[in-house]
Protein backbone atom coordinates (compact mmCIF):
# COMPACT_ATOMS: atom_id res chain seq x y z
CA UNK A 1 0.00 0.00 0.00
CA UNK A 2 3.10 2.57 0.90
CA UNK A 3 4.66 1.76 -2.26
CA UNK A 4 1.48 2.42 -4.61
CA UNK A 5 0.52 5.76 -2.78
CA UNK A 6 4.23 6.75 -3.55
CA UNK A 7 4.33 5.86 -6.91
CA UNK A 8 0.83 7.70 -7.18
CA UNK A 9 2.36 10.74 -5.91
CA UNK A 10 5.44 10.60 -8.05
CA UNK A 11 3.52 10.20 -10.96
CA UNK A 12 0.93 12.68 -10.33
CA UNK A 13 3.74 15.11 -9.90
CA UNK A 14 5.23 14.01 -13.78
CA UNK A 15 1.65 14.83 -14.61
CA UNK A 16 1.60 18.12 -13.59
CA UNK A 17 5.21 18.66 -14.82
CA UNK A 18 4.07 17.70 -18.03
CA UNK A 19 1.01 20.01 -18.23
CA UNK A 20 3.17 22.64 -17.28
CA UNK A 21 5.96 22.21 -19.94
CA UNK A 22 2.90 21.87 -22.73
CA UNK A 23 1.27 24.91 -21.56
CA UNK A 24 4.07 27.19 -20.51
CA UNK A 25 6.35 28.49 -23.83
CA UNK A 26 9.96 27.52 -22.75
CA UNK A 27 12.61 24.92 -23.29
CA UNK A 28 11.95 23.56 -20.00
CA UNK A 29 11.46 19.73 -19.51
CA UNK A 30 8.77 18.24 -17.11
CA UNK A 31 11.33 16.23 -15.12
CA UNK A 32 12.54 19.90 -14.13
CA UNK A 33 9.32 21.12 -13.25
CA UNK A 34 8.17 18.12 -11.71
CA UNK A 35 11.64 17.95 -9.50
CA UNK A 36 11.07 21.88 -8.87
CA UNK A 37 7.66 21.24 -7.56
CA UNK A 38 8.66 18.13 -5.25
CA UNK A 39 11.92 19.88 -3.87
CA UNK A 40 9.52 22.51 -2.87
CA UNK A 41 6.70 20.60 -1.35
CA UNK A 42 9.55 19.00 0.11
CA UNK A 43 11.01 21.41 1.57
CA UNK A 44 8.48 23.58 2.90
CA UNK A 45 7.23 21.00 4.63
CA UNK A 46 3.35 20.71 3.19
CA UNK A 47 4.83 16.82 2.13
CA UNK A 48 6.68 14.58 4.15
CA UNK A 49 9.81 12.48 2.77
CA UNK A 50 8.08 9.11 3.96
CA UNK A 51 5.65 9.94 1.11
CA UNK A 52 7.63 9.56 -1.56
CA UNK A 53 11.37 7.48 -0.33
CA UNK A 54 11.25 4.09 -0.49
CA UNK A 55 9.55 4.21 -4.40
CA UNK A 56 11.59 7.58 -5.16
CA UNK A 57 15.04 5.69 -4.32
CA UNK A 58 14.38 2.44 -6.27
CA UNK A 59 13.29 4.68 -9.11
CA UNK A 60 16.75 6.52 -8.74
CA UNK A 61 18.52 3.14 -8.43
CA UNK A 62 16.87 2.35 -12.06
CA UNK A 63 18.25 5.31 -13.59
CA UNK A 64 21.01 4.00 -15.40
CA UNK A 65 18.94 1.79 -17.46
CA UNK A 66 16.22 3.85 -18.42
CA UNK A 67 19.20 5.46 -20.92
CA UNK A 68 19.67 2.45 -22.17
CA UNK A 69 16.52 2.47 -25.13
CA UNK A 70 17.39 6.15 -26.18
CA UNK A 71 20.84 5.12 -26.70
CA UNK A 72 20.39 2.43 -28.86
CA UNK A 73 18.17 4.86 -31.09
CA UNK A 74 21.27 6.32 -32.07
CA UNK A 75 21.88 3.28 -34.77
CA UNK A 76 18.61 5.53 -36.41
CA UNK A 77 20.21 8.56 -37.01
CA UNK A 78 23.63 7.25 -37.76
CA UNK A 79 23.35 8.58 -41.70
CA UNK A 80 23.12 12.69 -40.43
CA UNK A 81 25.95 11.54 -38.27
CA UNK A 82 28.25 10.51 -40.31
CA UNK A 83 28.57 13.63 -41.86
CA UNK A 84 29.97 15.49 -38.57
CA UNK A 85 30.88 12.92 -37.23
CA UNK A 86 34.62 12.94 -35.61
CA UNK A 87 33.61 16.77 -34.89
CA UNK A 88 30.94 15.14 -32.90
CA UNK A 89 32.58 12.85 -31.02
CA UNK A 90 35.95 15.14 -30.37
CA UNK A 91 34.16 18.02 -29.19
CA UNK A 92 31.79 16.29 -27.18
CA UNK A 93 34.43 13.92 -25.16
CA UNK A 94 36.87 17.53 -24.90
CA UNK A 95 34.63 20.69 -24.09
CA UNK A 96 33.07 17.50 -21.56
CA UNK A 97 36.59 17.50 -20.01
CA UNK A 98 37.04 21.21 -19.71
CA UNK A 99 33.62 21.76 -18.60
CA UNK A 100 34.27 19.14 -15.56
CA UNK A 101 37.53 20.08 -14.72
CA UNK A 102 36.71 24.27 -14.39
CA UNK A 103 33.31 23.17 -12.96
CA UNK A 104 34.90 21.64 -10.57
CA UNK A 105 37.71 23.27 -9.56
CA UNK A 106 36.13 26.86 -9.51
CA UNK A 107 33.36 25.21 -7.09
CA UNK A 108 36.20 23.45 -4.49
CA UNK A 109 37.95 26.88 -4.80
CA UNK A 110 34.90 29.04 -3.15
CA UNK A 111 34.41 26.22 -0.32
CA UNK A 112 37.87 26.05 0.53
CA UNK A 113 38.34 29.90 0.70
CA UNK A 114 35.25 30.20 2.48
CA UNK A 115 35.99 27.52 5.02
CA UNK A 116 39.28 29.21 5.62
CA UNK A 117 37.88 32.50 5.85
CA UNK A 118 35.19 30.91 8.49
CA UNK A 119 37.87 29.76 10.70
CA UNK A 120 39.47 33.31 10.48
CA UNK A 121 36.57 34.91 11.82
CA UNK A 122 35.67 32.36 14.56
CA UNK B 1 11.35 -17.32 -35.31
CA UNK B 2 13.59 -14.40 -34.78
CA UNK B 3 10.27 -12.72 -36.16
CA UNK B 4 8.54 -13.58 -33.55
CA UNK B 5 11.06 -12.94 -31.08
CA UNK B 6 11.67 -9.45 -32.44
CA UNK B 7 7.70 -9.14 -32.72
CA UNK B 8 6.70 -9.36 -28.85
CA UNK B 9 7.14 -6.33 -26.19
CA UNK B 10 9.39 -8.72 -23.88
CA UNK B 11 12.04 -8.79 -25.92
CA UNK B 12 13.25 -5.13 -25.56
CA UNK B 13 12.38 -5.36 -21.96
CA UNK B 14 14.64 -8.21 -21.68
CA UNK B 15 17.12 -7.54 -24.16
CA UNK B 16 18.14 -4.56 -22.19
CA UNK B 17 17.72 -5.67 -18.49
CA UNK B 18 19.43 -8.74 -19.80
CA UNK B 19 22.58 -6.27 -21.12
CA UNK B 20 22.51 -4.31 -17.97
CA UNK B 21 23.02 -7.52 -15.62
CA UNK B 22 25.95 -8.74 -17.93
CA UNK B 23 27.56 -5.54 -17.79
CA UNK B 24 26.71 -5.50 -13.83
CA UNK B 25 28.29 -9.36 -13.54
CA UNK B 26 31.99 -8.26 -16.12
CA UNK B 27 31.91 -5.05 -13.97
CA UNK B 28 31.94 -7.30 -10.38
CA UNK B 29 34.22 -9.86 -12.23
CA UNK B 30 37.00 -7.88 -13.97
CA UNK B 31 36.26 -4.39 -12.05
CA UNK B 32 37.49 -2.64 -15.46
CA UNK B 33 35.70 0.35 -16.31
CA UNK B 34 34.74 0.06 -19.43
CA UNK B 35 32.77 -2.61 -18.32
CA UNK B 36 30.46 0.06 -17.40
CA UNK B 37 27.20 -1.67 -16.93
CA UNK B 38 25.33 0.93 -19.45
CA UNK B 39 27.85 0.64 -22.12
CA UNK B 40 27.82 -3.12 -22.01
CA UNK B 41 24.28 -2.89 -22.29
CA UNK B 42 24.11 -0.18 -25.05
CA UNK B 43 26.63 -2.45 -26.89
CA UNK B 44 24.64 -5.36 -25.96
CA UNK B 45 21.63 -4.78 -27.73
CA UNK B 46 23.25 -2.75 -30.80
CA UNK B 47 24.79 -5.68 -31.40
CA UNK B 48 22.25 -7.94 -31.30
CA UNK B 49 19.43 -6.12 -32.99
CA UNK B 50 22.07 -5.78 -35.96
CA UNK B 51 22.77 -9.61 -35.89
CA UNK B 52 19.24 -10.98 -36.08
CA UNK B 53 18.53 -7.99 -38.29
CA UNK B 54 15.57 -6.64 -35.71
CA UNK B 55 14.83 -3.13 -36.54
CA UNK B 56 15.26 -0.34 -33.84
CA UNK B 57 11.05 -0.15 -33.96
CA UNK B 58 10.48 -3.85 -32.48
CA UNK B 59 12.96 -3.17 -30.10
CA UNK B 60 11.40 0.37 -28.83
CA UNK B 61 8.25 -0.99 -28.59
CA UNK B 62 8.93 -3.06 -25.87
CA UNK B 63 12.10 -1.63 -24.54
CA UNK B 64 10.38 2.44 -24.23
CA UNK B 65 8.24 1.29 -21.46
CA UNK B 66 11.47 1.28 -19.35
CA UNK B 67 12.52 5.26 -20.97
CA UNK B 68 8.43 5.78 -19.56
CA UNK B 69 9.75 6.08 -16.43
CA UNK B 70 12.41 8.68 -16.94
CA UNK B 71 10.32 11.74 -16.56
CA UNK B 72 9.13 10.02 -12.61
CA UNK B 73 12.66 9.13 -11.46
CA UNK B 74 14.17 12.92 -13.23
CA UNK B 75 11.55 14.12 -10.90
CA UNK B 76 12.65 12.22 -7.49
CA UNK B 77 16.12 13.69 -7.54
CA UNK B 78 14.37 16.06 -5.70
CA UNK B 79 14.48 13.62 -2.45
CA UNK B 80 18.49 13.22 -2.23
CA UNK B 81 18.87 16.93 -2.47
CA UNK B 82 15.69 17.32 -0.03
CA UNK B 83 17.89 15.21 2.13
CA UNK B 84 20.96 17.58 1.75
CA UNK B 85 19.56 20.88 2.15
CA UNK B 86 21.64 22.00 4.41
CA UNK B 87 24.87 21.26 2.44
CA UNK B 88 23.09 23.21 0.36
CA UNK B 89 22.90 25.91 1.72
CA UNK B 90 25.79 26.31 3.56
CA UNK B 91 27.66 26.21 -0.28
CA UNK B 92 24.76 28.20 -2.28
CA UNK B 93 27.32 30.50 -3.59
CA UNK B 94 30.44 27.93 -4.61
CA UNK B 95 27.30 25.98 -6.05
CA UNK B 96 25.97 28.39 -7.96
CA UNK B 97 29.35 30.81 -9.28
CA UNK B 98 30.94 26.89 -10.16
CA UNK B 99 27.42 25.94 -12.26
CA UNK B 100 28.00 29.63 -13.88
CA UNK B 101 31.23 28.77 -14.39
CA UNK B 102 31.03 25.35 -16.24
CA UNK B 103 28.14 27.28 -18.44
CA UNK B 104 30.06 29.57 -19.81
CA UNK B 105 33.44 27.82 -20.76
CA UNK B 106 31.05 24.74 -22.31
CA UNK B 107 29.70 27.56 -24.55
CA UNK B 108 33.17 29.03 -24.97
CA UNK B 109 34.81 25.24 -25.59
CA UNK B 110 32.18 24.04 -28.48
CA UNK B 111 32.75 27.83 -29.89
CA UNK B 112 36.19 27.21 -30.51
CA UNK B 113 36.19 23.94 -31.56
CA UNK B 114 33.49 24.57 -33.83
CA UNK B 115 35.46 27.38 -35.82
CA UNK B 116 38.54 24.69 -35.50
CA UNK B 117 36.79 22.48 -37.36
CA UNK B 118 34.80 24.68 -39.18
CA UNK B 119 31.27 24.17 -38.66
CA UNK B 120 28.37 25.49 -39.95
CA UNK B 121 25.94 27.74 -37.99
CA UNK B 122 23.42 24.83 -38.04
CA UNK B 123 26.26 22.01 -37.21
CA UNK B 124 27.42 24.80 -34.35
CA UNK B 125 24.15 25.18 -32.35
CA UNK B 126 23.21 21.48 -33.16
CA UNK B 127 26.42 21.39 -30.13
CA UNK B 128 25.66 23.41 -28.39
CA UNK B 129 23.12 22.20 -25.87
CA UNK B 130 25.38 18.77 -25.42
CA UNK B 131 26.04 19.29 -21.70
CA UNK B 132 22.49 19.29 -20.55
CA UNK B 133 19.95 17.06 -20.12
CA UNK B 134 18.48 15.47 -23.16
CA UNK B 135 15.01 17.08 -22.51
CA UNK B 136 16.23 20.50 -21.97
CA UNK B 137 18.56 20.06 -24.59
CA UNK B 138 16.08 18.75 -27.73
CA UNK B 139 13.87 21.92 -26.44
CA UNK B 140 16.95 24.28 -27.16
CA UNK B 141 17.91 22.51 -29.93
CA UNK B 142 14.82 23.30 -31.67
CA UNK B 143 14.65 26.16 -30.94
CA UNK B 144 18.14 27.14 -32.29
CA UNK B 145 17.23 25.79 -35.55
CA UNK B 146 19.75 22.54 -34.36
CA UNK B 147 19.43 19.01 -35.84
CA UNK B 148 17.74 17.31 -33.12
CA UNK B 149 18.96 13.29 -33.21
CA UNK B 150 22.11 14.98 -33.89
CA UNK B 151 22.25 16.63 -30.17
CA UNK B 152 20.68 13.69 -28.85
CA UNK B 153 23.70 11.63 -30.33
CA UNK B 154 25.94 14.38 -28.38
CA UNK B 155 24.21 14.61 -25.18
CA UNK B 156 24.51 10.98 -24.95
CA UNK B 157 28.23 10.57 -25.93
CA UNK B 158 29.09 13.24 -22.86
CA UNK B 159 26.97 11.29 -20.79
CA UNK B 160 28.66 8.06 -21.27
CA UNK B 161 31.71 10.24 -20.50
CA UNK B 162 30.37 11.22 -17.22
CA UNK B 163 28.86 7.75 -16.30
CA UNK B 164 32.11 6.19 -17.28
CA UNK B 165 35.21 7.92 -16.53
CA UNK B 166 33.46 10.97 -14.44
CA UNK B 167 34.87 9.89 -11.65
CA UNK B 168 38.30 9.63 -12.58
CA UNK B 169 38.34 12.71 -14.22
CA UNK B 170 37.70 14.28 -10.66
CA UNK B 171 40.83 12.65 -9.51
CA UNK B 172 42.91 13.47 -12.76
CA UNK B 173 41.98 17.37 -11.78
CA UNK B 174 42.28 17.21 -7.56
CA UNK B 175 38.60 17.66 -7.26
CA UNK B 176 38.14 15.67 -3.80
CA UNK B 177 35.23 18.00 -2.08
CA UNK B 178 32.10 15.48 -2.29
CA UNK B 179 29.94 18.87 -2.97
CA UNK B 180 32.56 20.08 -5.79
CA UNK B 181 32.23 16.43 -7.18
CA UNK B 182 29.05 16.57 -7.53
CA UNK B 183 28.61 19.93 -9.10
CA UNK B 184 31.21 18.86 -11.69
CA UNK B 185 29.95 16.37 -13.27
CA UNK B 186 26.44 16.70 -12.78
CA UNK B 187 26.77 20.34 -15.04
CA UNK B 188 29.09 18.45 -17.21
CA UNK B 189 27.29 15.60 -18.05
CA UNK B 190 23.61 15.77 -16.77
CA UNK B 191 21.83 12.98 -15.94
CA UNK B 192 23.63 10.31 -16.98
CA UNK B 193 26.52 11.64 -15.47
CA UNK B 194 24.49 12.03 -12.00
CA UNK B 195 23.23 8.24 -11.75
CA UNK B 196 27.43 8.10 -11.45
CA UNK B 197 27.67 10.47 -8.76
CA UNK B 198 24.96 8.58 -6.88
CA UNK B 199 27.06 5.59 -6.65
CA UNK B 200 30.24 8.23 -5.03
CA UNK B 201 27.91 9.01 -2.43
CA UNK B 202 24.67 10.69 -1.12
CA UNK B 203 26.06 14.39 -1.24
CA UNK B 204 27.79 13.52 -4.51
CA UNK B 205 24.67 12.77 -5.77
CA UNK B 206 22.27 15.14 -4.23
CA UNK B 207 24.76 18.04 -5.93
CA UNK B 208 24.93 16.74 -9.32
CA UNK B 209 21.02 16.32 -9.06
CA UNK B 210 21.00 20.55 -8.14
CA UNK B 211 23.51 21.41 -11.11
CA UNK B 212 21.49 19.13 -13.87
CA UNK B 213 18.71 20.90 -13.35
CA UNK B 214 20.63 24.43 -12.47
CA UNK B 215 22.94 23.95 -15.55
CA UNK B 216 20.27 23.16 -17.63
CA UNK B 217 18.13 26.07 -17.06
CA UNK B 218 21.46 28.84 -16.93
CA UNK B 219 22.42 26.66 -20.49
CA UNK B 220 19.30 28.08 -21.90
CA UNK B 221 19.88 31.43 -20.93
CA UNK B 222 23.97 31.40 -21.80
CA UNK B 223 22.71 30.06 -25.53
CA UNK B 224 20.90 33.28 -26.78
CA UNK B 225 24.33 34.67 -26.53
CA UNK B 226 26.43 32.22 -27.97
CA UNK B 227 23.87 31.24 -30.63
CA UNK B 228 24.69 33.78 -33.53
CA UNK B 229 28.89 33.55 -32.82
CA UNK B 230 28.75 31.51 -36.17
Amino acid sequence: MKYISQFAIIIAISLVGELLNRFIPLPIPASIYGMTILFTLLASGAMKLSAVKETGKFLIYLLPIMFVPPTVGLIESWEVMQDFLVAIIAISLLSTVVVLGVTGRVTQYIIRKKEKGGLKND
Amino acid sequence: MIEAIGGSLFFGIGLTLGGFLLGVFLKKKFNLFLFNPLLVAIAVCISTLLLLDIDYESYSKGASHISMLLTPATVCLAIPLYEQLQLLKKNATAILVGIASGVVVSGGAILAMAILFGLTHTQYVTLLPKSITTAIGIGLSAELGGYIAITVAAIIITGLTGNIIGDKLCDIFGITHPVAKGVAIGTSTHVMGTSKAMELGEVEGAMSSLSVAVAGLMTVAAALLFENAI
